[in-house]
């Protein structure tokens, strides 16, 4: 009798969690707080079973998070024993970049990809693990589970490495470091029905609730504080919605619906028409713009 | 799979199913245009895997750009790589995925040409599958083979050969069976032993995931069903256990584990394990996962083991049964991918990977590299990106590994540059047996240095055999196992003794049991164990001693080398004649029963020829004569040679 494929998807990627921290001095886990992360942490603790997790979870606050996220971060990390660093880029509070004030470009930049490359640099990991996947995007599709990065944090295309078998090149130079996705093999799919088997828990944003909301650019946005910056003419009116994926509320746009259950989640995103990445307003900027930002380091 | 009935069917018992679906990890390969985009986004379409805005854009881009006259060019889903293409980047292998309701699949798609060779071997080292598209207008072209050819080599075991654009043929079941003869004509040369037709039409759906209605000949259902259905679970080496150690666990003092990933084989509580390099054992005391303790562990599942004793295990060591072990060695043969720029230094020291180990490496010898697209092999210096070779691999130290056909997992490893740490190399180790040159070079190995002398004893031959009173001689005792080679050995001995005489007995069985304890049973090993014996006789002579080796020594011309080795004036070749059935009759240990079950393969006169001697110095038919008339027999040949 052969694994489940999601046996079998889960024991690879302990099989990669556990390569990187035999071979690297000190790794980290990128931690965003959505269901990807929630994944890619309870497989860590399944890699070092009964020992702790042998390196911490980082987290890159932009400060925008949706106030649920704040809360379900605090808990999940004392619950389930992580050590949890948080850092924002502090010039970026200082000038108070903000989603409101700045292009969704110039404040992701600042306050995420140039926020997580301080972090890096400032702890000196030479190591990250992400829960980014292959089926994301088309473009991800030939993505390296070790995706390696230079002495200045850049992704050079032409420099990364080919990967058979289970065996991960981990040699690097001083100051180069590696980006890495235990995850690549895995779906959207393939991770909700995780979550379903593991009773892995999850923010309840991504449950269908009555929320604030403003319809935006075609977009229906919450208004989860008393920051958000309403237009002439806006007033937030309570409907049933929830999120596909979740990040700084005014850049996460919501969808309708009734699903309050994971397993009502499940069934709509199976009947759903139209894919995951919608719903995220960054990605409108501009046409293969996740390419730029990896070169950039946002990955 | 978006079945409508889930809108209102039981939610809970769907997700059941879908989590215990099987995974099949496939790779696609054929040349530019025999229409593999298509393909994949054909598998994509009707399995109802693409979303609304995705297909809308494909729709608008298809008037665009499309090469269907307008039609909806499913090749453009896939396009995400074109365009990085054109700016230089390499790609080596996209991975795509869809699932059905009874398995998930990974596909890795290898695009472009120019990489293949490196790009296919990358692809298909984690498959288990490969669909190779031929376009049905062209046949089997050099691709074809080229694509077979690494399939092959990276030990896949299951091929689809997938007849593609059938409607520009006029769905003609002809043309299928001429590509399907002309396949099957070449490809008997390679290892792959399951391998299936299918002729389709990737831009129109037929025998994709839908059965044809242009094609009523065609009986053998679409790909799909196939793919769902193709068994690979057989795949799995589940009888040789392999456990690498990949990381040591010691959250406190009560509990030391070794987690990694099972290779091959199953793990039980209280099995009894060996820990190789170092030879301890201990038996297992828990298999520790985060769900449960396991009561059995399977491939590839990621376990934590601990163990009864506390003994000494490092990343990089292997846990495996007594009595089936690994090789544990510095030098293996290996077939080397070259995927690197810069072409491969024979003699240059790199990093080797292999399994969880890195040690420090060279290849010390490229015996040839192999033309992909003829299968030719040629003598070469070195290997350049994409080139493909047979060389010998020497380590700093030695590592327990298997040969990559029997264990992929502990049969692969990949070779690092020191300097760039780029990965520049891909091999699959080979058996030790393979390949007729090896057993050749036994024989006609040079010594390792030209400085050697060989140095001779003041104390002469004739001296020797004034004192011993007999001239030395060899007597090989020849024949196949049961005819008594070694209780006439014995026997004579007994005889040769009580007379006087001084005389060492060289035994195969007892070769085996110590000089020659690294061998195996392959004609290349027969071979070397009888060449041992020869060194030692050859010795054994020198020092006076009248020597007798029984040795099966199935194969003629080896027996010349040993004629040669000993001296042809000293060596005296007897054949003992008693026929299979009576030798099968006769033998007690079991050997003749576990060859016919092909435990032992290359078994003489079972399931490997046994060369009768073209001019034996005696012939002793010992299913007619009893041991001491053979004895005598072979005295009176001794005396009539002046030996005794
Ligand atoms: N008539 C016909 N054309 C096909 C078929 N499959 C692919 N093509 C066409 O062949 C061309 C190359 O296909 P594509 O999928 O891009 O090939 P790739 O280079 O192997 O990915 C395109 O014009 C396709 O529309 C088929 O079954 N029948």
């Amino acid at each position: 009798m052969s694994l489940s494929h999601l046996q079998a998807l889960e024991a690879e990627s302990i099989h990669i969690i556990r390569e990187v921290a035999a071979e690297f001095r000190n790794p980290v886990m990128l931690y965003s707080i959505g269901k990807d992360s929630g994944v890619l942490a309870h497989l860590a603790r399944k890699a070092f079973f009964p020992g702790r997790v042998p390196f911490p979870l980082l987290h890159v606050d932009t400060t925008w998070k949706f106030r649920a996220m704040y809360e379900f971060r605090e808990r999940f990390a004392r619950e389930n024993g992580f050590e949890l660093r948080v850092h924002s880029n502090p010039e970026g509070l200082a000038k108070n970049v903000n989603p409101f004030d700045y292009g969704s470009n110039v404040y992701t930049t600042i306050m995420k990809t140039h926020a997580l490359l301080q972090a890096l640099e400032k702890w000196g990991f030479d190591a990250a693990f992400g829960g980014a996947r292959r089926d994301e995007e088309k473009s991800r599709a030939k993505e390296r589970v070790y995706s390696f990065r230079d002495r200045n944090h850049q992704w050079d295309p032409k420099n990364q490495r080919p990967e058979l078998w289970n065996l991960y090149n981990g040699r690097v130079h001083k100051g180069e470091s590696i980006r890495v996705f235990p995850m690549s093999n895995w779906t959207e799919l393939d991770t909700w029905l995780y979550v379903h088997r593991e009773g892995i828990p999850v923010v309840p944003l991504y449950f269908a609730a009555m929320r604030p909301i403003v319809e935006r650019d075609g977009n229906l946005i919450m208004v989860d504080d008393e920051r958000f910056r309403l237009r002439p003419g806006e007033t937030p009116s309570l409907r049933k919605v929830r999120f596909r994926t979740l990040g700084c509320y005014p850049l996460s746009g919501a969808i309708e619906s009734d699903a309050e259950t994971l397993p009502e989640v499940i069934r709509e995103m199976l009947l759903a028409r139209v894919s995951e990445r919608q719903g995220r307003v960054i990605d409108y900027d501009e046409d293969a713009s996740m390419e730029r930002k990896k070169r950039e380091g946002y990955f | 799979m978006f079945d409508r009935s889930l809108v209102s069917g039981d939610i809970e018992a769907y997700l059941e199913r879908h989590e215990k679906k099987e995974l099949l990890r496939l790779l696609t390969c054929g040349s530019v245009d025999d229409g593999k985009s298509t393909l994949i986004g054909r598998l994509l379409h009707d399995t109802k895997l693409v979303y609304e805005d995705q297909l809308a854009a494909v729709a608008r881009d298809s008037k665009k750009e499309g090469s269907t006259g307008g039609e909806l060019d499913l090749a453009l889903l896939m396009d995400g790589l074109k365009a990085e293409r054109e700016q230089g980047i390499t790609i080596d292998v996209a991975y795509r995925y869809f699932s059905t309701e009874k398995r998930k699949f990974i596909i890795a798609d290898c695009p472009g040409h120019e990489q293949y060779t490196r790009n296919m071997a990358t692809g298909a080292s984690t498959c288990d599958l490969a669909v190779i598209l031929i376009d049905a207008r062209k046949g089997v072209l050099p691709q074809t083979r080229r694509h077979s050819f690494i399939v092959a080599l990276l030990g896949l075991r299951h091929v689809v050969v997938a007849i593609n654009k059938m409607d520009l043929i006029d769905w003609s079941q002809d043309v299928f069976e001429r590509i399907r003869a002309d396949y099957q004509a070449f490809v008997a040369r390679l290892d792959i032993p399951d391998i299936h037709f299918l002729p389709i039409s990737a831009l129109r759906g037929d025998n994709v995931v839908d059965p044809s209605a242009h094609m009523p000949w065609w009986q053998g259902g679409p790909l799909l069903a196939h793919l769902e259905n193709v068994h690979v679970g057989a795949d799995r080496n589940l009888a040789d256990l392999r456990f690498p150690v990949q990381y040591v666990s010691r959250p406190n003092p009560d509990f030391r584990g070794y987690a990694g990933t099972l290779a091959s084989g199953t793990l039980r509580p209280g099995d009894e394990v060996l820990v190789v390099p170092s030879g301890t054992t201990s038996r297992v005391k828990r298999i520790v996962t985060f769900d449960a303790d396991l009561d059995e562990a399977r491939p590839p599942m990621a376990i934590n083991v601990t163990l009864a004793d506390e003994i000494d295990v490092s990343r990089g060591d292997m846990l495996v049964r007594p009595g089936n072990l690994p090789r544990i060695e510095r030098d293996f043969e290996a077939m080397l991918v070259w995927m690197s720029e810069e072409p491969l230094a024979v003699d240059r020291q790199y990093f080797v990977k292999h399994t969880h180990t890195l040690v420090s490496g060279s290849v010390a010898k490229l015996y040839y590299s192999v033309d992909v697209n003829t299968l030719e092999q040629k003598p070469a210096v070195t290997l350049g990106l994409n080139e493909v070779g047979r060389c010998q691999i020497s380590l700093a130290r030695a590592i327990p590994f298997d040969a990559y056909a029997r264990n992929r997992a502990t049969g692969a490893f990949i070779l690092i540059d020191r300097v760039s740490n780029a990965t520049v190399g891909a091999g699959m180790i080979l058996r030790r047996e393979s390949g007729p040159e090896r057993g050749r070079s036994f024989w006609e190995v040079e010594p390792a240095s030209d400085l050697l002398r060989r140095q001779t004893s003041p104390v002469s031959g004739d001296e020797r055999a004034q004192r011993l009173g007999q001239k030395p001689v060899t007597l090989l005792l020849t024949g196949l196992t049961g005819a008594g080679k070694t209780t006439l050995a014995y026997a004579l001995e007994r005889r040769l003794f009580d007379s006087g005489r001084q005389v060492l007995v060289l035994d195969g069985e007892n070769m085996r049991l110590g000089i020659s304890r690294d061998l195996g049973f392959s004609s290349v090993e027969r071979s070397e164990n009888l060449r041992r014996a020869a060194e030692v006789a050859r010795i054994a002579n020198q020092s006076g001693l009248i020597c007798i080796c029984s040795l099966l020594a199935p194969n003629e011309s080896v027996r010349e080398r040993v004629r040669e080795t000993i001296g042809a004036e000293r060596f005296l070749e007897i054949y003992l004649s008693a026929p299979l059935e009576v030798c099968r009759a006769r033998e007690t240990g079991g050997m003749y029963a576990r060859a016919d079950a092909g435990e032992i393969a290359q078994f003489p006169g079972v399931s490997a020829p046994y060369d009768v001697p073209a001019a034996p110095d005696l012939v002793l038919p010992t299913h007619e004569l009893d041991v001491d008339a053979c004895v005598d027999r072979l005295v009176r040949l001794l005396e009539s040679r002046g030996t005794i």
